[in-house]
């Protein structure tokens, strides 16, 4: 029977294979969602009804979901119409949807708590609606939201190792691969654990660096 | 493409979905049961208990709230048994829920029982209560009522965790789904009847929480 160490060194590329697609698909989600969120944020914020209403639908039908059913349903569902994504593709847009309407939520509770005298103080020195989003509004909804920009990049991390149900190559399949050849359960669950952990400290750790660098005042 | 959406074979399967998604709220109560009380021991231990206490809180915060829970469910059904702790899958899942629960119930007290104001903690004081008589018949019972909101917002994800359940071939909605879409093909008609269930019975607990919270306003 081989020992962990030695399975570990035989299979430390596939490890890093599959670290790197948990990395990218989640850096993805995240990025993608934000962008995504920002758009959700502004239409659910100010927005008229006709843009508002079908976002507001969205973002509650995905986030009163389970993330494990979207992913199912993001590659299940495109085959009724002809459409066939491959898993990761299938699973990054599950995830960055996730992404997205968590962000676009947070995001208009945020501007909603920026009092009104100032959107009326930045019309009455001139500024235009895009002016006063650019240079009033956004800039302290984003410290606002930071945290929760953390919280939810934790959460895509997380949320990424479902996709191994629908065999995308990440961490956690890896894993599974390497426990199903070797039989060392324990360790590389263990290790898988303990790499989802590392990534997600770092995550934390930029978090609050960031928080602190760009405190106001 | 013509797709016609045809709900007969989701409808067949009506009873296994409706059954899973009983079962799953049934784990994702005992879940919030058994980690409410892990939440409120280590809460107290992190506030009022001596370092080694806090430091311990933390570390079973820190590392169970970074760690997917999938990764946890795998780990407590497939390398525990090999140690001699052997349950079924739905206790396994249920426990494994519980464990993950408590991390981010701990949080959820911690935050109210440090919200309580000062005087109220000295007004305990000065009718000659000691510190853990604070602790116990002044703090816990404002706290409780206090982190009702978060707690009730804790068990909506916990409840959509249990779909988590699946991988591990517990029976609850997300599986029974899976199966039904894998016999029948009617991709768009079951994830969408999946996800409207998931999606009602979220806003029904909402509502719910919403009347509790009315019932037992913040102090």
């Amino acid at each position: 029977m081989q020992s962990f160490l030695d399975v570990l060194a035989l299979s430390s590329d596939q490890l890093l294979h599959g670290l790197t697609i948990t990395v990218a698909v989640s850096g993805v989600a995240v990025a993608a969602g934000i962008v995504l969120g920002a758009l959700f944020g502004l239409a659910l914020t100010y927005g008229s009804a006709v843009l508002a209403f079908p976002v507001r639908v969205i973002v509650d039908v995905v986030r009163g979901t389970p993330v494990l059913v979207l992913i199912l349903a993001c590659f299940y569902m495109p085959a009724g119409i002809g459409l066939s994504p491959g898993p990761l593709t299938a699973g990054a847009l599950a995830l960055t949807v996730f992404c997205a309407s968590h962000i676009g939520e947070t995001l208009r509770g945020a501007l909603l708590a920026i009092p009104l005298a100032q959107t009326d103080a930045a019309s009455a020195i001139g500024l235009t609606f895009a002016q006063t989003l650019g240079y009033v509004l956004v800039p302290q909804a984003i410290r606002q939201i930071a945290p929760n920009l953390v919280n939810t990049a934790v959460e895509i991390v997380k949320a990424s190792s479902l996709l191994s149900a629908i065999g995308v190559g990440e961490l956690l399949l890896t894993t599974q691969e390497i426990i199903g050849r070797s039989f060392k359960t324990m360790e590389f669950y263990a290790l898988a654990g303990g790499i989802y952990l590392a990534i997600n400290l770092l995550i934390a750790t930029g978090g609050s660096w960031l928080e602190r660098r760009y405190r106001l005042r | 493409m013509g797709y016609a959406l045809d709900f007969a074979a989701v409808l067949r399967g009506l009873d296994q979905l409706l059954w899973g998604l009983a079962l799953g709220l049934i784990m994702g109560l005992a879940g919030l049961a058994v980690g409410s009380a892990i939440g409120i021991v280590a809460a107290l231990a992190h506030v009022f208990g001596p370092q080694p206490a806090r430091t311990v809180v933390r570390l079973y915060v820190g590392l169970i709230r970074n760690v997917p829970i999938l990764v946890l469910a795998l780990f407590a059904f497939f390398a525990l048994p090999q140690y001699g702790i052997r349950f079924s899958n739905i206790t396994t899942f249920a426990a494994v829920l519980a464990v993950y629960a408590g991390a981010y119930l701990t949080e959820s007290f911690r935050a109210a029982m440090i919200t309580v104001p000062q005087g109220i903690l000295d007004a305990g004081r000065s009718i000659g209560l000691t510190g853990s008589g604070v602790a116990l018949w002044v703090v816990l019972p404002i706290a409780l009522r206090n982190a009702l909101p978060s707690v009730g917002n804790n068990f909506i994800s916990l409840f959509k965790d249990t779909s988590i359940a699946a991988v591990i071939a517990v029976p609850e909605l997300t599986f029974q789904a899976r199966k039904i879409n894998n016999e029948s093909f009617r991709v768009i008609e079951v994830w969408l009847t999946a996800s409207f269930l998931y999606v009602g019975t979220c806003a029904l607990i909402a509502l719910t929480l919403r009347r509790l919270e009315a019932r037992f306003p913040k102090f």
